[in-house]
């Protein structure tokens, strides 16, 4: 046993190699929070007055909340109380306002992009992926947008979306996270400095994969960011979602919120790689990630699905939900969450049935190395009103060594008799005998690991799109490391 | 220089001596067999040499093709040569036979500085060995052994060997759990991998595989001890008088 020990704790040396920081010129407001932080945030971005104001209520709730010490405590997780006040609420690198094109762009930024295998100039573009990047609080390019633009379809950062689409910024903020919904949201609704704003308009099909690439650089800064995605009647879009951020002791808190609408017959399928610094091994540092994400199928015969794949974070906490309202409409989450050495995960979905025949899938992976915790949680709910609603709950952990633990709360809530619920699960040991047997077929200790997990993981990455499907396994094979014993 | 050169070898597992003391020397192009009762140690003989670590070597040398097994690796046996078709082949969920063939064939091959081989090189190859086996194409896209029925493992095992020809291959009860048609194909398999070139170790508790396989050696393990070692009438004289008038004649090696 001794020596698969060895091999891979060999592995466990290997480090997070996004962990860089960029030299580039910041402008931040000071740390700390009270009203006036958010008027100097809507007031740098020159915001329109409505958004000053839903600001301000959400700050108003949010104060009320801290004050009545109303932060989650439910999860399955552990972290000393953060100070609020000890945080920067807006970092942005310098630059010259307006941007037209790339060129004008800090060239250490794109350089960083770059490292991280961004390709943001145009040419490198892979083919059918447009790009908006997110560089502490700052979306700071968007690829392709002109291309979209000719069919209608509106991909921007929230900001320029707030210039100029405020009618339907206006008309679907908070619609389906309302700033009251939980503490981290009605943060993130008072303070949020940018994001990306998707909008595909009636029977458009989005031709490419669009794509958020999010990047925390700046110190004692959060990241706030809020991701609006509209798809009209008829439409459909995939959108991905990537993240990283530089090696730091500290701790930091990532709280966005995304929104995503589909109307009648419309399709989202929201798709995320999340590899934000994870903290050293014996968990020091790392980001919170603490996020909101909820879709609601208003529409008739529409669809959500959500992919995400979670590695990184030194705590995760994050449920993607699926509000099924329209008859005959789809929610979907499909779920690989790894954690190692001491990291915590608390995710899952709900799923709520409100619309007749409304049916959703739930597969959620778990795997847990070293000291890492993982926790699935999920709530099906099938309302009254939903006659015929299905779901498929697929439920299961791996672990890895000794010290690790899963754990599973799935709450199932049935108000309709014609509802058909399935729920499986199963909690499995990588075995010493897989890891032979692979061994003795030539492949190392670290391959067959990887090998197992990925099959484990096989169902879930179906649904990424191919080239984010690549790119996830080799994720995994890294953030794995450390694992048996 | 001899392919297999076993050398003195003690084993125990939990502190109890399960081999003590054997010495065995297998050039390519032979065919061994080793019999013997359950318990007598074959499948640990059979462990040891792919180096399965949960055994505790106490005493003796080990060399393959000159190189002292011992020091290896698991995956690095396998890349020298050596191939352990298992008696209980494990389920890998979620990786497809073919995807979990073509990198063994790959690693085994980057181990020896030689190019990679991509799946379009590979399909021909990996048909042409289906066939021997008379196994199914759809078990290529099936996850690795999942669904299989015992046959079929065991066949699966044949065919990973195929493709992987390895320089000695220790078959572990092949023939175990397969009914007659089965084992005809299995052992045909097996036939054909016979080479001047390779060597083969077949540990079996039966004597019927050697109805197919004519081993050039036969040796019987008792108690962690190989007590007698002949020609292929050695597995005919065990078939039928069995393993009790053995440890009474309890000869010394051949």
């Amino acid at each position: 046993m001794s020596t698969n020990v060895d091999t891979i704790r060999d592995l466990a040396e290997r480090e997070y190699k996004w962990g860089f920081v960029t030299d580039v010129e910041e402008e931040r407001v000071p740390k700390g929070l009270n009203e006036d932080t958010i008027r100097l945030i809507s007031a740098k971005k020159q915001e329109p007055e409505f958004m000053l104001e839903w600001r301000l209520r959400a700050y108003r709730h949010w104060a009320l909340l801290e004050k009545a010490d109303a932060e989650p405590k439910w999860a399955n997780i552990k972290y000393p109380p953060i100070d609020y006040q000890n945080i920067a609420y807006y970092s942005a690198p310098k630059q010259k306002p307006g941007l037209n094109s790339l060129d004008e762009l800090d060239p250490e930024i794109l350089r960083t992009y770059e490292k991280l295998g961004i390709p943001l100039a145009e040419q490198k573009m892979l083919a059918g992926v447009a790009v908006d990047a997110v560089f502490d609080s700052v979306s700071v390019a968007t690829t392709f947008k002109g291309k979209l633009a000719e069919l209608g379809i509106i991909f921007c950062s929230f900001s320029e979306a707030v210039q100029k689409h405020p009618e339907l910024v206006k008309k679907y903020l908070g619609s389906v996270v309302p700033y009251t919904d939980n503490f981290f949201a009605s943060l993130n609704a008072a303070v949020f400095t940018d994001g990306s704003f998707v909008y595909v308009p009636k029977g458009v099909r989005c031709p490419m994969e669009l794509s958020t690439y999010f990047r925390i650089n700046a110190a004692e800064t959060g990241q706030f960011e809020r991701t609006l995605i509209i798809a009209d009647e008829g439409a459909s879009v995939s959108y991905l979602e990537g993240c990283t951020a530089p090696i730091r002791d500290e701790n930091q808190l990532h709280a966005a919120v995304v929104e995503l609408i589909a109307l009648d017959n419309a399709q989202i399928k929201y798709s995320t790689v999340q590899n934000w610094y994870p903290g050293d091994k014996q968990g020091k540092g790392g980001i919170y990630n603490f996020v909101t994400k909820r879709g609601k199928c208003l529409g008739v015969n529409s669809k959500i699905s959500w992919t995400q794949v979670e590695t990184g974070s030194a705590i995760t906490w994050k449920y993607p939900s699926c509000i099924l309202q329209g008859e005959n409409s789809v929610g979907e989450f499909y779920s690989v969450a790894l954690t190692n050495n001491y990291q915590q995960a608390d995710t899952g979905t709900k799923m709520i049935h409100i619309g007749k025949n409304t049916r959703s899938t739930i597969v959620s992976k778990g795997i847990s190395a070293g000291h890492g915790q993982n926790t699935y949680r999920g709530q099906v709910k099938i309302l009254k009103g939903a006659t015929g609603a299905r779901n498929y709950t697929q439920c299961d952990s791996l672990l890895i060594g000794e010290k690790c633990g899963a754990h599973t709360f799935p709450y199932i809530e049935v108000k309709n008799s014609t509802a058909q619920m399935e729920h499986e699960a199963s909690t499995s040991k990588i075995g010493e005998d897989q890891l032979f047997y692979l061994r003795q077929r030539g492949l190392t200790a670290e391959d067959a690991v990887s090998m197992i997990v990925n099959g484990f993981c096989k169902r879930v990455f179906r649904e990424l799109p191919m080239e984010f499907a690549v790119e996830a396994q080799k994720l995994l094979s890294v953030s794995l490391e450390g694992s048996v014993g | 220089m001899s392919l297999l050169e076993i050398k003195n070898l003690h084993v125990n597992v939990d502190n109890h001596e399960i081999l003590k003391g054997i010495d065995l020397t297998v050039n390519a192009g032979e065919v061994h067999s080793i019999m013997g009762p359950n318990g007598s140690g074959k499948s640990t003989l059979a462990q040891v040499l792919a180096r399965r670590e949960a055994y505790n070597i106490t005493a003796g040398e080990i060399w393959l093709d000159g190189k002292d097994l011992l020091a290896m690796k698991p995956e690095e046996a396998a890349c020298e040569g050596l191939f352990l078709a298992f008696q209980y082949p494990v389920e890998i969920s979620g990786i497809s036979n073919a995807y979990f063939l073509r990198s063994a064939l790959n690693a085994i091959r980057k181990y020896r500085g030689l190019d990679e081989m991509d799946a379009m090189d590979f399909l021909p190859l990996y048909r042409e060995k289906l066939k021997l086996l008379e196994m199914d194409e759809k078990l290529m896209n099936r996850s690795v052994n999942e669904g299989f029925s015992g046959g079929e493992k065991k066949r699966n095992e044949i065919l990973q060997m195929a493709i992987l020809e390895p320089k000695l291959a220790v078959l572990d009860e092949t023939d175990s759990g397969l009914d007659i048609d089965a084992l005809r194909i299995v052992a045909k398999g097996i036939e054909a991998m016979r080479s001047p070139k390779r060597a083969m170790v077949v540990v079996t508790h039966y004597q019927r595989l050697l109805n197919y396989i004519v081993p050039d050696f036969v040796h019987v393990l008792l108690d962690g001890r190989i007590v007698r070692s002949g020609g292929p009438e050695l597995a005919l004289e065990l078939e039928e008088k069995g393993y009790s008038t053995m440890e009474t004649a309890n000869a010394t090696p051949a």
